[in-house]
């Protein structure tokens, strides 16, 4: 059908899909998120397609995103779930779905070999909402991912979907904003600033032209969220920015999209444009008179363009430098008019907000953080991937119970929270809540909530000097404390890691990190610090033993460690010997082997290759 | 003279996609740099008349952002994701052993012009860490005894 032109006709519209869905049918979704297509979801997908033709079968097959696709299971991809008996298969070939057909849609039995096994007890789980990783999640803003098409508006519309819309075009704009501020709503993108207020203050600049933004750079190594409900779920993020923009009375919206995100800025665009055909983005959108359009900015692969006002000069066709922010861009933002930019989360949210009410929200999380956060689990930990739980849970919950604990049995050593803007969190504060507040008292930050987990291979002070190798490489060079300070930063670290540092490398560290807080330009710079600081805080007897000993005690630090073979456990298998670059280990066969430290370039492809463990570092 | 107007004609075609705006310069250069690996000069210089904007400005932003080279790259694109995930779970010995073998550093290419190694930051596949692209195509848990093997096998040499 053509454009909606009125709320009765969207409602008509939906009663008219959800006559014609046929939620008895059985239906199989495959997962085509990034990590299952990697590993051949297509493939999959088309041997269904042929089955269900062959056999002249009614199944209904969706290929949807699913964020299982993201929560680690991706190496375990392609996924596939099978309705109504909610089912989650992992690793599925094309030569499987035969059996899957015959067994599951028709007979109703689990095919056991391709079920999920708890890494710990080793126990199958066949049932996808039993899977432990789930039972903890209370999910808003992926709400719909991997139940929906991406890539069709109706699957959203049949799901609920633009009905917040609705119901906010029957709202007074100012009602809309006092919603959003009751909600308690703060910037997913993680600086934590209250959306509402953020709007609020927006709607009082005078002006003719307004903005929209919708920040999707999602620059913050670790962190994947924006991703996957820009891939999954492209139309909650335009029903929000629709739903802002009305509030705000703005005609144009900007999705600032990364490059390197190349099936978000497709699914997206395909979503903007089925919106368009049916009325509900562009001129008198449902027949309300309020007219809005959204434009995809894709970014170029430079990180400081996530910072709001690199952004918008990004998306202006400018080099994108931040500029100072004196004057703040809900004033003179875009095109030097109020603009709101918002995170792809922080969008998602809104139609919900609206759909459910401010109270249902604010009912959810903590006193000063309201709602639910979507995490990504990433790291050393069994269970990896995005987990939306309610702000609070505490870094224990979300590493233990989510995560299933530390991969390979080993020490649970930290969380790295916020990206490089955030800090290090030691396992002794693991019972913190995590929200806005209570992480930037930790010394780290929110960030866009990438949660990196770290066990006892981690060397800290390796951590650090990674995070300030990574600003140094991505700052604009526009102010001097980041251009300058951030290099010598790096340098000290260096120094560290490679066992020169001394005593007064960590006074000098300390020092460069106060004035990069209080000297630089934009967030890029001012945050910089927390790394660093929050490491030396928590980890200086690291720093020490790098210092003092000479030593680094995770066994990272290529200058201070040295590897050799356990003649125990090595069973001369001659593997090593074969694969070293430099050809420096020796040893008959079925006899341990031995490394020549002084030819060895520490490459680690030794260890990498071993069966047996034997190859040991110190 | 032909060359030229045939290279005016490919720079056309995908300027042609966008509205002629400051706003899609950065969409156009990143199409260029898909077409041919890099953004050609005769490139930024048709787009400065086109869009009317200094190509100082346009050159600007092609030292700026990271996905534009304005240098030629290699037949072939490996990108070594060195996100925090992946940083821990091996990313910096996958890098070593691509260096080491294809005898080329980091953001180089390789002296055939087959290879051009590349280090980004987070590709957003962290739960695969660590992760390799090879010519845009993922590949997810590498390990530095196998990743030859990898590229290898996609490229087909």
């Amino acid at each position: 059908m053509g454009a909606i032109k009125s709320v009765e006709q969207l409602e008509a519209y939906r009663r008219e899909l959800a006559a014609a869905a046929r939620p008895e049918l059985p239906t199989v979704l495959v997962c085509f998120g990034t990590g299952c297509q990697a590993n051949g979801a297509r493939p999959v997908a088309e041997a269904f397609m042929d089955v269900i033709k062959e056999q002249g079968l009614e199944i209904d097959v969706n290929v949807g995103i699913k964020t299982t696709g993201c929560h680690g299971y991706c190496e375990n991809g392609p996924l596939v779930a099978l309705r109504p008996q909610d089912i989650l298969y992992l690793k599925v070939k094309p030569e499987d779905v035969p059996e899957i057909v015959e067994e599951t849609v028709k007979g109703g039995r689990v095919v056991e070999r391709l079920v999920y096994r708890d890494k710990a007890t080793g126990e199958a789980v066949a049932r996808y909402s039993e899977i432990p990783f789930y039972r903890h999640q209370q999910r808003i803003a992926l709400r719909h991912i991997g139940t929906i098409d991406p890539a069709s508006i109706d699957d959203y519309i049949l799901a609920g979907g633009y009905a917040g819309l609705t119901k906010a075009l029957a709202m007074k704009p100012d009602d809309i904003i006092s919603e959003v501020e009751r909600s308690g709503l703060r910037g997913r993108g993680g600086g934590g600033f209250p959306a509402g207020t953020k709007w609020r203050s927006c709607v009082a600049v005078e002006s003719d032209v307004r903005y929209v933004l919708c920040n999707g750079d999602e620059g913050d190594p670790g962190a994947f969220m924006d991703r996957s409900i820009m891939e999954g779920d492209p139309h909650s993020v335009i029903e929000g920015m629709i739903i802002g923009a009305y509030a705000l009375g703005s005609h144009q919206g900007y999705i600032y999209v990364r490059d390197e995100y190349p099936l978000a800025i497709r699914n997206l665009t395909a979503a903007l444009e089925a919106a368009r055909e049916k009325g509900l983005l562009g001129e008198d959108i449902l027949g309300s008179g309020f007219s809005f359009d959204i434009k995809i900015s894709r970014g170029g692969g430079a990180f400081v363009c996530g910072e709001s006002s690199a952004l918008m000069r990004s998306v202006a066709g400018e080099v994108g430098e931040p500029r100072a922010k004196y004057i703040r861009s809900v004033e003179r933002g875009l095109y030097d008019k109020p603009t709101v930019l918002n995170n792809v989360e922080t969008w998602a949210n809104v139609p919900e907000i609206i759909l459910k009410g401010a109270d249902w929200y604010a009912s959810i999380g903590t006193e000063g953080s309201k709602g639910t956060k979507v995490f990504s689990l990433v790291g050393k930990v069994n269970n990896t991937g995005l987990v939306e739980v309610p702000m609070g849970i505490s870094i224990r919950e979300l590493v233990e119970n989510i995560g299933g604990g530390i991969l390979g049995g080993k020490e649970f050593k930290a969380v790295q929270t916020g990206g490089p803007s955030g800090g290090c969190i030691p396992e002794r504060l693991a019972d913190l809540p995590i929200d806005f507040d209570s992480l930037t008292e930790a010394g780290s930050m929110m960030g866009s909530g990438g949660i990196i987990v770290m066990d006892e291979d981690t060397c800290m002070v390796d951590v650090a000097r990674y995070f300030t190798g990574f600003l140094v490489e991505e700052s604009c060079g526009k102010c001097t404390p980041c251009r300058d300070g951030l290099p010598r930063m790096l340098d000290l670290l260096t120094e560290i890691t490679e066992g020169c540092g001394g005593e007064e490398h960590l006074a000098m560290l300390e020092g460069l990190c106060d004035l990069l807080t209080w000297g630089a330009l934009c967030g890029l710079g001012t945050s910089a610090a927390n790394p660093v600081l929050s490491t030396i805080k928590y980890f200086r007897d690291e720093y020490e033993a790098h210092i003092r000993d000479k030593r680094c005690p995770a066994g990272v630090c290529k200058a201070l460690i040295t590897y050799h073979i356990d003649p125990e456990a090595c069973t001369g298998c001659r593997l090593c010997a074969k694969n070293c670059p430099q050809e420096c280990i020796t040893g008959k066969r079925k006899e341990p082997h031995t490394i020549d430290a002084d030819k060895c370039i520490k490459c680690g492809v030794c260890k990498d290759v071993c069966t047996f463990d034997a190859v040991r570092i110190s | 003279m032909t060359e030229v107007t045939r290279d005016l004609a490919q720079f056309d075609r995908i300027i042609d996609r966008y509205e002629k705006t400051e706003e899609s310069l950065l969409a156009i250069l990143q199409d260029f740099q898909r077409e041919f690996h890099y953004v050609p000069e005769e490139g930024i210089r048709r787009l400065s008349e086109v869009i009317g904007v200094p190509a100082s400005k346009i050159y600007a932003m092609g030292t700026f952002y990271k996905a534009l080279s304005l240098t030629p790259r290699g037949r072939h694109t490996i990108k070594v994701c060195t996100g925090t995930a992946c940083h821990l779970k091996g990313a910096p010995q996958i890098l070593e052993a691509l260096e080491r073998e294809l005898k080329v550093k980091r953001n180089g290419t390789t002296e055939d012009g087959e290879f051009t190694l590349e280090c980004v930051n987070c590709v957003g596949a962290c739960a695969m860490a660590p992760v390799t692209l090879v010519d845009d195509v993922y590949h997810g848990q590498t390990r530095p005894s196998k990743i030859m093997d990898v590229v290898k096998k996609q490229v087909g040499s």
